[in-house]
């Protein structure tokens, strides 16, 4: 009985915890499916099963008609729209957050707005105006990018001010009490202390790009993304190399990530000696 | 915003310099804000010319603009029944995330410990890999063959000939599933600025732990609450991939209609009449809640 009980507390006090942990697991679980799924036959080639194990799908990515030259095509398009979104995006920020001027909010405001217009009506709009300019027989590749770098626009803005309203502005001052001119601070100080910022702002940029579909689907003509090419072949036969591609995708991420994390800890380290 | 404050202060002392930074503020927003002016503010123009367009031209044979409210009462009658599916799945969907959600947030802000940023990463792990994937990953969870539906079938919940893919059960659940993180985030970006002190002082004056988190940190975190139903009430809204891949043509959303109208069909005015009361909706609906929690605490 006192087991019973104390067993009973322990789950009590933990309850929150506990529940947090399982939705964490709910929300794996999919990730796990992809990554099994990277390494199966299905039992027909209709069915999206589970079969039996294979190396076939790892050594023959690019297998499947279309697919390499999809995922080349995405990765172009995410380059040059996570160039131009983080350049434009980062001096927007650096407005908003170290300058005071008229219409500061409603820029501010105006900014926030892309991210929460759905993105069937973002790309349905951007249609409309390439159809009324005469460009409907031109979607495609252009197309794609200037949707892109719109909707990636924000999330830089955003990311990146946040990391400069969050800076310690005393470096930057002491900077100039040692007589830095202003160039000095801005590229010795300011630019280092915001670049991880500017970092992560690009890195969100990128998958953002590189994994939408709503706003391509309707914009893109008939060039193929990656997401297109996963959506068309969902609706014949699914190739078993996409959940090599999804599984890839998942590990360098988190790479990304955890290296970007074991650094902080590292120089934060260094700094405490 | 107190940081923001402080950043100007060196500025105030001498008003020459705050006069002379004023113009490159406006030069290092010009290209910025071009282009959300030309590819976000003109669409939407041009989407409501659109949407006015008389309904008797084509897109070879080109439109004529006849101010065709028209369209407006034609395209909510003919897809009622999508446009209705769209908002309960959608609300059904930001419910089940705000339910499932908040526990984790709660976790991660004051049980996590040292594993926080930890936790706070495999939140947003799903993202790394495709969302297309992800959901198609769902397919085969949801399955006829799958253990869930096996489970479900033992248990008698489901009926022996019952499913789960193909219905709408499943596009909610895929739904609550991919939206899930924009609901977490903002939730923990909330709970994480409370004072746990103030929980602890409120059980210290002998409240109970649910009557300390209706009364205290319940009311604390509104902002996040709020802003995390916009963030995944508006996607989920208008999503049709999940209507696709898991749903039937009964579970068909206001997505997939008007991608079908745009893409297949050809009807233009029905699709940017469909899409701009989407927007409607969507203005209406965070204009309400913006007047609830003020913009600053939302951004």
């Amino acid at each position: 009985m006192n087991v019973l009980r104390k067993m009973l507390d322990w789950i009590g006090d933990r309850i929150v915890l506990i529940t947090g942990i399982l939705v964490l697991v709910y929300m794996f679980i999919p990730i796990f499916v992809v990554v099994a799924m990277s390494f199966n036959v299905p039992p027909s080639r209709n069915v999206y099963q589970f079969g039996t194990f294979t190396w076939h799908n790892w050594l023959h990515v690019c297998e499947p008609y279309g697919m390499c030259a999809a995922l080349a095509r995405s990765m172009e398009i995410g380059l040059l729209a996570t160039l131009v979104a983080t350049t434009l995006g980062t001096l927007m920020a650096f407005a908003l957050a170290r300058h005071r001027f008229v219409g500061r909010t409603v820029v501010n405001l105006f900014v926030f707005l892309p991210m929460t217009s759905p993105e069937i009506v973002m790309g349905s709009s951007l249609l409309a105006l390439f159809v009324a300019a005469g460009l409907g027989g031109q979607l495609g590749f252009w197309t794609i990018l200037i949707a892109h770098i719109m909707f990636c626009l924000s999330f830089v803005v955003v990311t990146v001010k946040a990391r400069l309203t969050g800076m310690d502005s005393h470096l930057e001052e002491a900077a100039k009490d040692l007589y830095a001119t202003e160039w000095q601070t801005f590229w010795r100080i300011t630019f280092p202390l915001v670049f991880p910022g500017i970092l992560g702002a690009a890195l969100l940029s990128f998958s953002l790009s590189f994994d939408d579909f709503i706003i391509t689907n309707l914009n893109a003509g008939t060039t193929t993304t990656f997401p297109m090419f996963v959506w068309s072949s969902a609706q014949r036969s699914i190739p078993m190399q996409i959940n090599v591609v999804g599984t890839v995708m998942f590990a360098i991420a988190l790479l990304v990530v955890l290296g970007g994390e074991l650094h902080r800890r590292r120089t934060k380290r260094q700094l405490a000696k | 915003m107190t940081s923001a404050c402080h950043t100007v202060e060196p500025d105030a002392i001498s008003g020459a310099t705050h006069r002379r930074r004023i113009p490159i503020a406006y030069w290092l927003l010009l290209p910025g804000m071009a282009w959300l002016l030309l590819f976000f503010v003109v669409p939407f123009y041009s989407l409501i010319a659109t949407s006015l367009y008389d309904p008797q031209g084509g897109v070879d044979s080109g439109y004529e603009m006849t101010w065709h409210v028209a369209n407006y009462a034609h395209a909510i009658r003919d897809y009622a029944g999508p446009f209705a599916r769209s908002l309960l799945y959608g609300g059904v969907a930001t419910v089940l995330c705000l339910l499932l959600g908040y526990p984790l947030a709660y976790a991660i802000a004051f049980k996590a410990g040292k594993w926080r940023n930890l936790m706070l990463v495999m939140v947003i792990a799903p993202f790394f890999t495709s969302f297309l994937i992800r959901t198609l990953a769902w397919q085969l969870i949801l399955a006829d063959q799958g253990a869930i539906v096996g489970f479900l079938k033992w248990l008698h919940i489901l009926s022996a000939d019952g499913r789960l893919l193909a219905t709408p059960v499943a596009v909610v659940a895929g739904l609550t599933y991919n939206f899930l993180p924009f609901m977490v985030l903002p939730l923990y970006a909330a709970l994480e600025k409370i004072d746990p002190s103030l929980i602890e002082a409120a059980g210290d004056l002998y409240a109970s732990p649910v009557r300390g988190f209706l009364k205290i940190t319940l009311p604390l975190s509104k902002a996040g609450v709020v802003a995390g139903t916009l963030l995944t009430f508006i996607p989920a809204a208008g999503d049709y991939i999940n209507a696709q891949l898991l749903g039937n043509t009964q579970t068909r959303m206001l997505g997939n209609v008007i991608q079908d109208l745009f893409a297949n069909v050809g009807d233009y005015p029905a699709a940017g009449a469909l899409s701009m009361s989407l927007m409607f909706l969507i203005v209406g609906m965070v204009m309400y809640y913006i007047q609830k929690v003020s913009t600053d605490e939302l951004i």
